[in-house]
């Protein structure tokens, strides 16, 4: 592992990124967009209060998967990740390249979403605002890291973007958003449990709730950040040097 | 020559193959090519070209048979510094500029920045330098990726098709960069073409049809063999004899 390539690549990723302001654009603001569409929707401070703080995990979550997910897709098929991969870089080097430089969008997408929250749309932070932003932060990189990872399995756009719906939704609809994890049948549960979503949704919640940064809390951290890092070491085992 | 050392050899190939979607595409090559060499390897579409030049920089899965490249098994760590590689579709970022496109794999090569420019007047893309690489002509995008393969200083170069598409003055100015990095640098080229009058310009040519070497030789032995001044017609003999051995 190399910082020098590692920021050398972000760099780089960074530039392409600047190149498609559209692109940027909607990574950064549809999150907002879409949680104030569901404030009003929802039309009820109550019910979007007990709401909000999964919103802030999801939507950024599903909007990094998808970009992250499409972006080494475009590097594997036009032919530039066979050229790197002949190149003097480890594979660790270019997904944390990636990561970097996706993780600092991902930082100003939460931070906007988050101060529209606080100031606009009534969210009530009990325990500390920068943790908050800290776990947000957090998933959204958990959502590039399985992005990077699972798009090593498919072979063509189409198949990149159904992984969304494939690899993310289940985690959204058992995440306890609709229906508290814990009153979930068993088999339900028990797949809430194994999903890296759950525990983003849950820190998140506690730290809207609750002065204390309870070990719960710590835990559930430890196991979001645990995941990044499988996921962003198994994207770089499943991306192979020689292909058949 | 008595005395003359012996050249020592860039790249040995014994027994190799490939099966690529259930089909076997190289069957069982065997061949070697001397350092400081141009070599070409010339073939029809699909007759395995690409597909070899991908074993040799070690990104292809081979079925049998060994792959030595500059000493070490082909696809070593120990090589990716050492050889460069210009794969038959242009790679590069199109939505950065030929610039920051040689300037993120000079880095990544650990090359020095002044690289980037030299590399550049190389490929004669200076009026170029700064657009974008998808704003570029088909020729120019090829040449944008060729340099990629010319920065560092390597000892081994793999170019698939460098020159196809290209116009004749350009090409003209590729053949003799090719020659001088041979000469003063002692740069072995590989390079891959299907247009007989590329194949002129080498001094090994390597005949390939359907995952086979068909003939070995310089430009001169080929035309001698056939009987004919035309490479073309030459290497349309070569093959009719081929067949006609086989079968």
């Amino acid at each position: 592992m190399s910082p020098r390539l590692t920021l050398a690549t972000a760099r780089r990723v960074a530039n392409q990124l600047r190149r498609d302001p559209r692109t940027v654009a909607l990574m950064v603001l549809l999150p907002t967009m879409l949680i104030i569409l569901f404030r009003y929707v929802l039309n009820s401070q109550r019910a979007f209060d007990a709401v909000i703080p999964s919103l802030l995990c999801i939507f950024p979550f599903n909007i990094m998967f998808v970009v992250t997910s499409v972006a080494t897709l475009r590097e594997r098929t036009t032919g530039t990740l066979e050229r790197l991969m002949t190149l003097p870089i480890g594979k660790i080097d270019l997904l944390a390249g990636y990561a970097l430089a996706f993780g600092l969008f991902g930082v100003i997408e939460v931070g906007v979403a988050t101060t529209v929250c606080i100031t606009w749309l009534g969210l009530s932070v009990q325990g500390s605002a920068a943790l908050l932003v800290l776990i947000a932060v957090l998933d959204a990189l958990l959502g590039m890291a399985l992005g990077l990872f699972v798009s090593a399995f498919a072979r063509t756009e189409f198949q990149a973007v159904q992984f969304m719906p494939l690899f993310a939704f289940p985690q959204v609809l058992l995440c306890g958003l609709f229906e508290p994890r814990d009153h979930m049948i068993g088999v339900l549960s028990g797949l809430s449990d194994i999903m890296p979503l759950s525990y983003a949704v849950d820190a998140i919640k506690m730290v809207t709730s609750s002065t204390q940064v309870s070990a719960e809390l710590v835990r559930d951290m430890g196991v979001v950040f645990g995941c990044i890092l499988i996921a962003l070491l198994a994207g770089a085992a499943t991306l192979p040097r020689r292909t058949p | 020559m008595p005395g003359a050392p012996a050249r020592a050899t860039a790249v040995a190939v014994s027994a190799l193959r490939v099966v690529r979607g259930g089909r076997e595409v190289l069957h069982g090559l065997n061949f070697a090519i001397p350092t400081g060499t141009v070599a070409g390897f010339i073939g029809p579409s699909g007759c395995g070209k690409s597909t070899l030049m991908r074993a040799i920089v070690g990104v292809q899965v081979l079925r049998g048979g060994t792959l030595t490249v500059l000493g070490v098994p082909a696809g070593s760590a120990a090589l990716r510094r050492r050889v460069g590689y210009s794969t038959q579709f242009p790679a590069i970022y199109h939505d950065l500029t030929v610039t920051e496109n040689l300037r993120y794999f000079a880095a990544v090569l650990g090359a020095p920045p002044a690289d980037v420019d030299r590399v550049i007047t190389e490929v004669s893309l200076e009026p170029h330098s700064e657009a974008l690489a998808s704003q570029l002509s088909g020729g120019q995008f090829t040449r944008a990726s060729l340099a990629v393969a010319l920065l560092g200083t390597p000892e081994l170069l793999v170019l698939d098709e460098p020159t196809v598409g290209l116009d004749p003055v350009t090409r003209e100015e590729l053949w003799d960069l090719f020659h001088s990095l041979r000469v003063d640098r002692r740069v072995t080229l590989l390079i891959t073409s299907h247009v007989m009058d590329e194949a002129a310009r080498c001094e090994t040519l390597l005949l390939m049809r359907d995952g086979r070497i068909l003939m070995r030789g310089t430009p001169d032995d080929l035309r001698q063999n056939a009987g004919t001044t035309n490479l073309d017609d030459a290497f349309l003999r070569v093959i009719r004899d081929a067949e006609r051995s086989r079968s």
